[in-house]
């Protein structure tokens, strides 16, 4: 690889936003896990809930979410969601695709962020509920005071998955029209192709330095914050 | 200085490479009739790779085991030219983001598959032809008459594909006041257009031409007619290839004995569409 080659590649910033696309994608992982979060802890407590009706719901939600193609459901979000029903999140237009991404990436990972928690669930002994209601305490009290504190504990390595799956899927809002960083490789390979393996290469590595510290943080949190029993 | 220097490397490499690639591919010629001793109009042996698109009407599209469409017969007509009988060819899909990858690594021997000549491309790729003189150009609703050219788009709504030439070219010299959909085929976008989310779809107008000749859009779209570039599409070839010549030469045959034309009307007539008629048929260009 002589200077002329390495130059080209250099000048491939000056004349490409990578880092601005890889912000993209950062800033849908982060509100993306923010919703999915909240949504999967209360599809969580629906389907650990004594209400039969709110179980069914809940396990509906996350049997249908679950098996649906993000991509489909990225793409339903834009040409149905905008496109048919015009719903409208933002009166501007890309921020308006930006906040529908958010919400179909959200959707989708909320029915696994819902099953990670409850596989965190499982791992709090029986006697603690049972403890729980010899206190006194209802269905809701016991989750919010009891359970759930235990099972997000016990459930961090999974939700850590759940979010690099997320962080990695967020590439699929370029099917949303969302100016990411996989809809700029297709950009800068359609205009470059003299250095296209350096162009995967850069965008490879760009997912590895943002995945690998989430998944050292994840593994070292869940050591820290497992419930000793 | 370095440039030039450079330049003959380059060329020096690309005859060293040709000389190694005439002894392999003869090799693989022996393999080839091994297997498949096929008899056909005294023709090459064995099989020829070639790249298109599955997912473009009218252009390349493969419809069940069947493929169809202006790049596909064009390609049938220059195998045929070359020896090769419809069953020698061996039909690979090449999207566009891997055209360079298909023919660097030697996965297929040609690509016809609405792929424009660059410069860019030709560091690393050859070309034959041109055989088709393309232009981007907009779709539209058949009722809409408000829209004639890329200047009427401001404040409307405009689809195109993520990563394509067009949508680059409508973001640094139109979109000013455009609102670009990104989507990721023509499909969807065509489907945001007669659902009337978007006001127009840009890219080549023979794709466009492709679409609006889908039995399911027929008459809903239109392709505006006043396309606003030049895309040269080409036979896409190994950096080493030696088939230009020969190739150049069917497609001037193919021109002057009517087959263009014909292959053109048969492939996207239906929707109305006539080509750039001051840059078709094109000339190819000479063989570097």
């Amino acid at each position: 690889m002589d200077d002329g080659y390495l130059e080209q590649f250099l000048s491939l910033f000056d004349q490409f936003d990578v880092l601005g696309a890889f912000w993209v994608n950062i800033q849908l992982t982060f509100w993306a896990a923010l919703l999915s979060l909240v949504l999967g802890t209360v599809l969580a407590v629906m389907r650990i809930s004594p209400v039969p009706s709110l179980r069914w719901a809940g396990s509906t939600y996350v049997t249908l979410l679950r098996n649906t193609p993000l991509t489909i459901i990225i793409v339903f979000c834009v040409l149905g969601l905008w496109g048919q029903l015009g719903v409208q999140l933002s009166p501007d237009f890309q921020t308006n695709f930006f906040r529908l991404a958010v919400v179909g990436l959200s959707v989708y990972h909320a029915a696994f962020v819902c099953e990670a928690l409850r596989s965190g669930v499982n791992t709090v002994p029986v006697g603690q509920a049972e403890a729980a209601r010899a206190l006194g305490l209802g269905f809701w009290p016991a989750a919010r005071l009891v359970i759930l504190p235990q099972a997000f504990r016990g459930a961090i390595a999974p939700l850590g998955n759940v979010l690099i799956a997320l962080t990695k899927n967020s590439t699929v809002a370029a099917a949303g029209s969302v100016a990411e960083a996989s809809g700029l490789m297709l950009t800068m390979i359609e205009f470059r192709p003299d250095v296209i393996l350096l162009i995967f290469f850069t965008f490879a590595s760009g997912f590895v330095l943002i995945v690998v510290p989430l998944g050292l943080a994840t593994t070292a949190l869940s050591r820290r914050l497992a419930v000793a029993r | 200085m370095r440039a030039r220097r450079l330049v003959a490397l380059a060329a020096a490499a690309t005859l060293g490479l040709a000389a190694c690639s005439s002894g392999g591919g003869d090799d693989d010629t022996d393999a080839g009739a091994g297997g498949d001793a096929t008899e056909t109009s005294g023709g090459a042996e064995g099989t020829i790779r070639i790249g298109i698109k599955f997912d473009q009407p009218g252009l390349g599209f493969q419809d069940g085991s069947d493929y169809t469409g202006f790049d596909v017969d064009v390609a049938r007509y220059v195998a045929d030219a070359l020896g090769y009988g419809e069953d020698q060819i061996e039909w690979v899909q090449a999207p566009s983001a891997q055209r360079e990858n298909l023919l660097q690594n030697g996965q297929v021997d040609m690509i016809f598959a609405t792929y424009s000549i660059t410069d860019k491309r030709k560091e690393v790729v050859s070309f034959a032809g041109p055989y088709f003189v393309a232009g981007q150009d907009l779709l539209v609703a058949a009722d809409d008459d408000s829209i004639s050219g890329p200047e009427d788009l401001e404040g409307k709504n405009l689809c195109s594909v993520t990563g394509s030439t067009s949508a680059q070219r409508i973001k640094d010299e139109y979109a000013a006041g455009t609102n670009l959909l990104e989507q990721p085929g023509y499909a969807q976008c065509v489907t945001a257009l007669i659902s009337g989310a978007v006001d127009a779809v840009t890219t080549d107008d023979i794709i466009l031409a492709g679409l609006a000749a889908v039995p399911a859009n027929e008459g809903k779209v239109k392709v505006v007619g006043n396309p606003f570039s030049e895309e040269n599409y080409g036979v896409g070839l190994p950096k080493d290839s030696d088939q230009c010549e020969a190739i150049n030469e069917a497609i001037t045959t193919m021109v002057e004995d009517g087959t263009w034309q014909e292959l053109l009307d048969a492939n996207v007539g239906a929707s109305g569409y006539e080509p750039n008629a001051d840059l078709n048929p094109p000339e190819p260009d000479a063989c570097a």
